[in-house]
């Protein structure tokens, strides 16, 4: 069936959630992209899990979502767990990919970067299971599965060969723990033996760091669990020149959930009109070419990427540049007007 | 007979008094000070050899004891490290330690696994600083990575449930999460450094790292003299890569812990230059190096000692013989920054012992 709207689930969050996510809005309205947002809100501060339970509905409506970090108060007990996790393994939205890509208009240490990374995202050290045993002793389990771990696998491996990449990176640290990590290394080198084109290696984790700030060209395509998934993303997107420039993906077999790679809440640079729009609008633009309209991404994505190469109208960062969201946003629209016969008035 | 016994008794009760009782600087005035030295495998021997070179050219007051550490299977099977070993570092309190190989499949755990069991080697400590001369995208950076080492993630406790589903257990206990909190605090206080960062990722492991973070926040109430910070690994990781001169002294769980401090090294330059210190409880220390034993250029007088040498030099200032340190560490960085004399790894074409021979002849000029 060809729809001609498509309905997204909108979750602002917290911080700079909310104004990133309106001018996403604003660039969708001048472009005239046929999708309505049911905008969905939850409130972090509340231990009650209704909210969270009114956007999982929303978006299994829907089938995708976009949207903002929500913030885990850390004075609420222990037992009210991270909203943002729970939306992830609700959905079973099991891989988080993440394209980090060196752009000629940003000043970084390292130049020509273009890794994928895959994360498995329901299991690992996310997986919530914690009690304390004896006073003082806590325990927090680490789960790693076959299923889930063939799974990423099979999803890195079958997104490196549609992409045209040559290699796939198990990260890792099964020298420690012998057999979690272990069993995850296993299931990708199986999966590995049915892609006879693709050259597959591994590296543990510590020495993956250490490379990636010294040589980080070397690599390719990057599979790994949880936890170590979160360290090297967090080092590419600092490495291609910040949070708020790389976006981000988790998709599941029924849904799809767009953000901003990193998904930092922002806090303390919200609602001063410098957060960089720049992630969360190409995170918009990744959901707009699974809901199969390209042409719209690939306006609006250009307008963003003429604006950071050619333009160079930069939103403030404590690295560089000072300008504010407001002008990134307008010179992606200029541009996207300079290019499209798709916009509406200015 | 008695008599020197006593004058031994009041000579050590002296040394006592000037040791502080957090036993972080140690000035002992006997004179010399023994330091059990473990050369390990590979290139362990000839960086050794040249560390004791060096030491020697800045005429420091350290007499050598060489132990060798492989594992042995006591009484009931139990594997430790050979008793002469523990004897020595039980005396000495301070240890050098070279690469030692990690043996697969010999049945036994590794050997820095056993070294840290039997010390109760709980805190290791890496100071990352860019060395003049040694170029990296990165300068000014200048930062100590202290990281739990005794439980964590490293618990080694794993099950499998069911076939196909395995659990590895962390554990984060009360006792070590203050004691490695109040290490990193003094150790603060101690070298002039003006804040701590607690890493952790307590929105995630909410009781975990949250048990962690709560005994930081409360170590942190008794040393109002040193700024106190709380940071996601993430955010951590993030903004070290873009600014890491923003970054003190960071204190963390021991898996966070170990790709921290290889991240931090990576930043500096590599294992072949980053120097390590491993604190255990009874006032042991066994400094390190922490690159590999490198095989391949064994015995070719091709390695580079500077990783076990900056080792040596923590190892002084822990001593609280900083003035050998501060000497020994320039010579060290003059030689490097000279760019004359410098092994394979660190883009020269000199030996092992041209490199050692050169910060010797520095050493000795600055008398």
């Amino acid at each position: 069936m060809i729809k001609s709207r498509h309905t997204v689930t909108l979750i602002p969050g917290d911080g700079i959630g909310p104004e990133l996510l309106s001018h996403v809005r604003e660039v969708f309205r001048y472009s005239c992209v046929p999708v309505d947002f049911e905008v969905v809100h939850v409130n972090s501060a509340l231990a009650s899990q209704d909210d969270m339970d009114n956007a999982i509905t929303a978006i299994r409506r829907n089938g995708v979502a976009l949207k903002g970090n929500i913030e885990t108060k850390h004075t609420l007990p222990p037992s009210v767990k991270s909203r943002n996790n729970i939306l992830r393994t609700s959905l079973d939205l099991y891989a988080n990919v993440m394209h980090c890509q060196s752009l000629s208009g940003v000043q970084t240490r390292h130049k020509n970067i273009d890794i994928m990374i895959i994360r498995e995202n329901t299991e690992g050290e996310y997986s919530n299971l914690e009690h304390e045993s004896v006073s003082g002793v806590v325990e927090s389990l680490k789960i790693i599965t076959r299923n889930n771990s063939l799974r990423i696998a099979e999803y890195a491996f079958k997104l490196a060969r549609e992409k045209g990449r040559r290699r796939v990176t198990a990260v890792h640290k099964a020298n420690i723990m012998k057999l979690g990590d272990g069993l995850f290394l296993q299931c990708c080198k199986e999966v590995a033996s049915g892609y006879p084109d693709i050259t597959f290696d591994s590296m543990i984790v510590d020495n993956t760091t250490m490379q990636l700030v010294s040589k980080p060209q070397q690599f390719d395509v990057m599979v790994m669990p949880n936890l170590y998934g979160n360290v090297v993303s967090n080092v590419c997107a600092g490495l291609v020149g910040g949070p708020g420039l790389v976006p981000g993906a988790n998709y599941g077999r029924d849904y799809a959930v767009f953000e901003t790679a990193t998904r930092n809440t922002g806090k303390s640079i919200a609602g001063r009109n410098i957060a960089n729009p720049t992630a969360m609008l190409l995170a918009s633009c990744m959901m707009l070419d699974h809901l199969k309209l390209n042409d719209y991404a690939s306006l609006i994505r250009n307008g963003v990427l003429t604006t950071m190469n050619e333009t160079r109208v930069v939103a403030h960062s404590r690295y560089w540049g000072l300008g504010t969201t407001s002008d990134v946003v307008q010179s992606v629209m200029k541009n996207i007007q300079s290019k499209g016969q798709l916009t509406a008035e200015l | 007979m008695e008599y020197v016994g006593n004058l031994h008794l009041l000579l050590r009760r002296f040394c006592t008094l000037v040791f502080s009782h957090n036993a972080f600087t140690y000035r002992c005035l006997s004179g010399m000070q023994t330091v059990t030295l473990i050369p390990g495998d590979g290139i362990g021997p000839e960086i050794s050899t040249a560390v004791m070179k060096i030491f020697e050219a800045a005429k420091a007051p350290i007499q050598w004891e060489e132990r060798n550490v492989t594992a042995i299977q006591g009484p009931g099977g139990k594997w430790m490290i050979p008793p002469d070993a523990k004897e020595s570092m039980d005396k000495n309190k301070m240890g050098l330690k070279g690469p030692l190989k990690t043996p697969i499949a010999a049945g036994h755990p590794s050997m820095n696994l056993l070294l840290r069991k039997t010390f109760d080697l709980y805190a290791n400590v890496r100071p990352c600083m860019s060395i003049e001369g040694y170029k990296t995208p990165y300068t000014d950076v200048d930062l100590v990575t202290i990281r739990e080492n005794t439980e964590g993630e490293y618990s080694g406790i794993e099950h499998i449930i069911v076939d196909g589903v395995v659990q590895s257990i962390k554990l984060i206990t009360e006792t070590a999460s203050k004691r490695i909190a109040e290490y990193a605090f003094e150790y603060a206080r101690n070298n002039q450094r003006t804040s701590v960062t607690a890493v952790h990722k307590a929105n995630i492991m909410r009781m975990s790292d949250g048990l962690f973070l709560r005994k930081c926040r409360e170590v942190a109430e008794n040393y109002k003299d040193v700024k106190f910070r709380e940071m996601y690994l993430d955010t951590v990781c993030l903004n070290m890569v873009q600014d890491p001169t923003q970054f003190d002294v960071l204190v963390m769980p021991n898996l966070y812990g170990d790709i921290l401090s290889d991240l931090c090294a990576g930043l500096i330059g590599g294992l072949g230059v980053t120097p390590s210190g491993n604190i255990g409880a009874n006032g042991v220390a066994i400094f390190e190096s922490v690159h590999g034993t490198a095989p391949d250029i064994a015995g070719l007088d091709m390695a580079n000692p500077t990783a076990l040498l900056l080792s040596a030099v923590m190892m002084l200032r822990h001593m609280g013989l900083h003035a050998y340190a501060d000497k020994i560490q320039i010579a060290c960085f003059d030689t490097i920054k000279d760019k004359k004399v410098l092994t394979g790894d660190l883009g020269g074409k000199s030996k092992c012992s041209e490199f050692t021979g050169e910060i010797c002849r520095r050493v000795q000029d600055m008398e």
